[in-house]
C-alpha cells in the first residue's frame, strides 16, 4: 500500500457527492466568456464601434474594478477584459470551496476517520480532493476555450484565456490545500482561502490602478497578463505553475507531519466557567458570528480603502467622459465621472458584503442541522427569539460592514481630494442604502429556513449569483428590465451621483421584513431536526 | 399524585414513515421510568414530541401538566434534557456550554456542578470539537443534573460512557430519585434500566406493547423451571406450558405464570427431587416482544 492507494475510490466519491454542484460551476465559468463574446459582436459589429470602447475601457476607473485592456479593436480582447476577472475568482471559489469539502470538511465531522480506517493511503484524501478542484477547473477552462472558438475567436487567445481559468482554478485548489491543513475547522480554512483570494484581487486592483509592479504580487494580474488575444504571454503560466506546485508540495508536507483531526495553528484550551454575560441566545450567537464578523470588518475597511484610494487618477481622464459614465451606469454607477465610478465600486460592495448576509442567515439552518439547536430549544429558549439572534446578525452586521467600506472609501479618497468630512459622510451613506436590498437576501433565506428548510442553503445562494449575474452581464446580454428588476441591488439608488431617493429602500426594507416574518412564523409551526 | 407525563394515542409520520403508531405512556411523578427499545423503535422521536421539537400528528401529550407544544418555553424551566446524540459547539469550551445551558434552563447550581465534574472526570477547559463522544455525554449530563428541575429526559445517555462513568450514572440517578425528582430514562441497555427504572415501558414500531413494573411483567410472563423428578412426565400438552426438553426423569420447560400453581401439582404429584426455578430476566422479555422480529429477520 503507498500513500496514494484509495485515492481513485475518493476520487469518484468526492465526484458522486458533488454532481449536481460542480457541474453548475463548471458551466457557469465556462460558458460565460462565449456569452459575453456573442453577445459583443452584435454590439460593436464595426471596427470603429469597437476602437471608440476600446478607447474608453482603458480609463483608470474601469482598469481598477476589471483589469487594463491590453489591446483595442478585437472582440476578443474586449471580452478577456470583460470576464477574466469575474472567471479568475469564480473559478477560485468553486476550488476552494471544493477542496476544502473533501478535505477538512470531511476530517471535522469525523467521516474521514471512518474511511482512513480502511484501506486508504495517508496522502489520498488530499490528493482526490485536489483532483476533484483541479479537474473542474480544468473542465470550465476548457468548455470557456472551446466556446470561445466557437463563437469564432482566435484560437490562440481561445486557448490562452481558457488556461488563464484552468490554471488559476489549480492555483487556488493548491492554496486551499495548504488552508485545510492549518485549522481544525473547516470554517477557518474557508476563510483562509478566500481571504487569499481577496486579497488576490485587491493587489492587482491597487496595481492596475496605479503601480503596475503591485500586480505582478497577485496570482490574479498573472491570469490577466497572460494577455488572451492581446499577445499572448504564456510564459505567465509558469509563475502560476510554479505557485501552485510550491503550494500542494507544502500541503503535502504538512499533511505528513501532523495528526488525522489536528490543525497546525493551536488549539487553546477555553476557559473553564463561561462569562457572566453567556446567558441569552443572542449573547451566544455573537461568541459564533463574532470570528467571521470580525474578519469580514477587517476585508471590508481594507477593501474600501483601496477602492476608494484608486478614485485618485479618475477624474484627470481626458478621454470620452460621457461613455465611460454610460459603461460605468451599467455597472450601478451614475452621474459625474468619478461619482460614477465610486457608485459602480459600492454596487460592487453590497453584493460582495451581501455573501456575508447570506452566510450569516444560513447559519440558522447550519445550526439546525449540526444537532445543536435541539438542546437550546429544550431549555426556555422560545424558536423565534433564537431565530432572531442570529438574523440580528444578518441584518446588523450587513449594514456595519457597508458602513466600514463606505468610510474606508471616503478616508482614503477624501484624503486625496482634502475633503476628509464629507467624502467620509457621502460615500457612508452611499454605501448604507446598498443594505437593503442585501436584506432581501437574508430575508428570502430565512423564509425558506421556515417554510422549506432543506432548500434554504441551495437557493439562497444561487439568488444571490443571480443577483451578481444580472448585475454584470444583464446589460450586456441585453436582458429585459423586468428581469434585471427582480435583482433587489437594480433599485437601490445609484449614489453618490444618482439623487437619494426613499421609496425603493422602504419598500426594499418591507419586503426583507415580510420574508423573515413568513419564515419565522413557518418556524414556529414546523419540526425541528 | 398526578404524572409527570401523559401520552395517549400519540401519532407521528415522516413522509410514508410511521415513526410513532399510537404511543401510550404514563411517568409517574417522583418514579424513575425506563423507556425500553431498540434503534428505530421510536423511543427519540417520543422524546422530541414531548419536548415540543416535533409536532405530533394526533393523539394527547401532557407534560408536568402542560401542553408540550403550546408551552414549551414555560415548561423547559422544570425540565432538563440529554440527548442521544451530543453536538457542541466546535470553539465554546465544554465549562461554558454547561453554564450556557444551565442559564437559559434557569439557573444551576455552583456546587452541582463542581461535583458532578469531579465524579464524571469531566475537564471543562476543553473546546466542543476535540471532546470525544463520551465526553460531549457527559458535558450534557453535568449540565442537566447540575440544574434543579423537577423531571430529567435522558435519550440513551450512557451509550458512549465507560462501566466506570456508567457506575457514576447509576449512582446520580439514585440520588435524583431519592431528591423527588421524576426521570425519563430510554435506553436499549437492559441491565441499566433493571439495575435503575422503578417502571418500565417496552416500545416497537412506534407503539408501547407493555408496560409496568418489572414485577408485574414477570408476573404476566413464564418462569423457567428445571427439575428431577422420580418418575418421567409429560408436560407437553399441559395447558401454559412451553419449549418442553425432557430426557429421563429430568424435565426442562418454561410455564406461564398464571398456570404456575397447576404446573407444581403436577410436578408434585410425579415427586419432585430437586427444583431450580428462574424467574425471567429483562432481557427475556424484551427479546420475547421482539421475538417475531429475530424470526423474520
Amino acid at each position: 500500500m503507498t500513500a496514494l492507494t484509495g485515492t481513485g475510490a475518493l476520487l469518484r466519491l468526492a465526484l458522486r457527492l458533488d454532481r449536481v454542484r460542480l457541474p453548475v460551476w463548471v458551466l457557469i465559468i465556462g460558458t460565460l466568456p462565449a456569452v459575453t463574446a456573442a453577445q459583443y459582436q452584435e454590439l460593436y459589429p464595426t471596427k470603429e464601434s469597437l476602437d471608440q470602447v476600446s478607447g474608453v475601457i482603458s480609463n483608470p476607473s474601469l482598469v481598477a474594478i476589471n483589469g487594463p485592456l491590453f489591446a483595442g479593436g478585437s472582440i476578443g480582447a474586449l471580452t478577456a477584459w470583460k470576464v477574466l476577472v469575474t472567471e479568475v475568482i469564480l473559478v477560485g471559489l468553486m476550488a476552494i470551496l471544493t477542496v476544502i469539502r473533501h478535505s477538512r470538511v470531511e476530517e471535522e465531522t469525523g467521516r474521514l476517520e471512518l474511511l482512513r480506517a480502511g484501506v486508504l493511503g495517508r496522502h489520498a484524501p488530499l490528493t482526490a480532493a485536489l483532483l476533484a478542484a483541479g479537474s473542474a477547473g480544468v473542465a470550465a477552462g476548457t468548455i470557456a476555450a472551446l466556446g470561445l472558438i466557437g463563437a469564432r475567436q482566435p484560437a490562440a487567445g481561445s486557448l490562452a484565456l481558457g488556461a488563464a481559468v484552468a490554471f488559476t482554478g489549480l492555483l487556488f485548489a493548491a492554496v486551499a490545500g495548504v488552508a485545510a491543513q492549518l485549522t481544525e475547522s473547516a470554517r477557518s480554512a474557508t476563510a483562509i482561502g478566500t481571504a487569499v483570494l481577496g486579497g488576490a484581487y485587491l493587489l492587482r486592483a491597487v496595481g492596475d490602478a496605479g503601480p503596475t509592479w503591485v500586480s505582478w504580487l497577485s496570482p490574479i494580474g498573472w491570469a490577466l497578463r497572460l494577455r488572451p488575444y492581446a499577445g499572448e504571454r504564456w510564459w505567465t503560466l509558469g509563475l502560476v505553475t510554479v505557485l501552485a506546485l510550491a503550494c500542494v508540495a507544502v500541503a503535502f508536507v504538512l499533511a505528513g507531519r501532523r495528526d488525522l483531526g489536528a490543525g497546525l495553528l493551536p488549539q487553546r484550551p477555553g476557559p473553564a466557567r463561561a462569562e457572566p454575560a453567556l446567558r441569552s441566545p443572542f449573547a451566544l450567537a455573537w461568541r459564533l458570528h463574532r470570528g467571521l464578523l470580525i474578519g469580514w470588518v477587517i476585508g471590508m475597511a481594507v477593501w474600501g480603502g483601496v477602492l476608494g484610494g484608486s478614485a485618485k487618477g479618475i477624474g484627470d481622464a481626458t478621454l470620452d467622459n460621457e461613455r465611460i459614465t454610460d459603461l460605468l451606469s451599467r455597472l450601478g454607477g451614475a452621474g459625474a465621472l468619478v461619482d460614477a465610478y465610486l457608485g459602480a465600486v459600492l454596487g460592487i460592495t453590497g453584493l460582495v458584503v451581501a455573501a456575508y448576509t447570506v452566510q450569516a442567515t444560513l447559519r440558522l439552518r447550519g445550526e439546525e442541522t449540526a444537532g445543536r439547536l435541539e438542546p437550546l430549544l429544550a431549555t426556555r429558549t422560545r424558536r423565534v427569539r433564537w431565530a432572531l439572534s442570529h438574523l440580528a446578525f444578518a441584518v446588523f452586521g450587513t449594514a456595519l460592514l457597508l458602513a466600514v467600506a463606505g468610510a474606508g472609501a471616503g478616508l482614503a479618497y477624501g484624503a486625496q481630494v482634502g475633503d476628509v468630512g464629507g467624502q467620509t459622510a457621502a460615500l457612508l451613506g452611499a454605501a448604507l442604502v446598498q443594505a437593503p436590498a442585501a436584506w432581501v437576501l437574508a430575508g428570502i433565506g430565512a423564509a425558506l429556513f421556515g417554510l422549506a428548510p432543506r432548500l434554504a442553503g441551495g437557493i439562497t445562494w444561487a439568488a444571490l449569483v443571480l443577483c451578481l449575474l444580472v448585475l454584470e452581464i444583464g446589460e450586456i446580454l441585453g436582458l429585459s428590465q423586468w428581469i434585471i428588476d427582480v435583482s433587489p441591488f437594480a433599485h437601490v439608488p445609484k449614489l453618490p451621483g444618482a439623487d437619494f431617493t426613499v421609496a425603493p429602500l422602504l419598500w426594499l426594507t418591507v419586503a426583507a421584513a415580510a420574508l423573515a416574518a413568513a419564515g419565522l412564523a413557518a418556524f414556529r409551526r414546523r419540526d425541528v431536526g | 399524585m398526578t404524572d409527570a407525563i401523559a401520552v395517549a394515542g400519540l401519532t407521528k409520520s415522516f413522509g410514508s414513515t410511521r415513526a410513532l403508531d399510537g404511543v401510550d405512556l404514563t411517568v409517574r411523578t417522583g418514579e424513575v421510568h425506563g423507556f425500553l427499545g431498540p434503534n428505530g423503535a421510536g423511543k427519540s422521536t417520543t422524546i422530541r414530541v414531548l419536548l415540543g421539537l416535533l409536532k405530533a400528528d394526533s393523539g394527547t401529550a401532557t407534560l408536568l401538566g402542560g401542553d408540550p407544544w403550546r408551552d414549551a418555553a414555560e415548561l423547559h424551566r422544570r425540565l432538563a434534557y440529554v440527548p442521544g446524540d451530543v453536538n457542541l459547539w466546535p470553539n465554546l469550551s465544554g465549562g461554558e456550554v454547561i453554564d450556557l445551558l444551565g442559564r437559559l434552563r434557569g439557573g444551576l447550581d455552583p456546587r452541582r456542578r463542581a461535583t458532578l465534574l469531579e465524579r464524571f472526570d469531566l475537564d471543562p477547559t476543553k473546546k466542543g470539537r476535540t471532546y470525544s463522544k463520551g465526553n460531549r455525554q457527559k458535558v450534557a449530563l453535568v449540565a442537566a443534573l447540575a440544574s434543579d428541575v423537577e423531571l430529567l429526559i435522558l435519550d440513551e445517555p450512557t451509550s458512549g460512557l465507560d462501566p466506570l462513568m456508567e457506575a457514576t450514572f447509576r449512582a446520580c440517578i439514585n440520588e435524583e430519585r431519592a431528591d423527588g425528582r421524576t426521570v425519563l430514562l430510554s435506553s436499549h441497555i437492559l441491565s441499566e434500566v433493571e439495575a435503575l427504572c422503578d417502571r418500565v415501558s417496552i416500545i416497537r414500531a412506534g407503539k408501547v406493547v407493555d408496560t409496568g413494573t418489572l414485577t408485574q411483567m414477570r408476573h404476566l410472563s413464564r418462569t423457567s423451571i428445571t427439575a428431577e423428578l422420580a418418575a418421567p412426565i409429560d408436560l407437553a400438552a399441559v395447558p401454559g406450558v412451553h419449549d418442553v426438553v425432557a430426557e429421563d426423569h429430568r424435565v426442562a420447560f418454561d410455564v406461564d405464570n398464571n398456570e404456575l400453581d397447576a404446573v407444581m401439582r403436577r410436578l408434585a404429584e410425579a415427586g419432585v427431587r430437586s427444583l431450580t426455578s428462574q424467574p425471567p430476566t429483562l432481557e427475556e422479555l424484551f427479546l420475547r416482544h421482539y421475538a417475531d422480529d429475530l424470526v423474520s429477520s
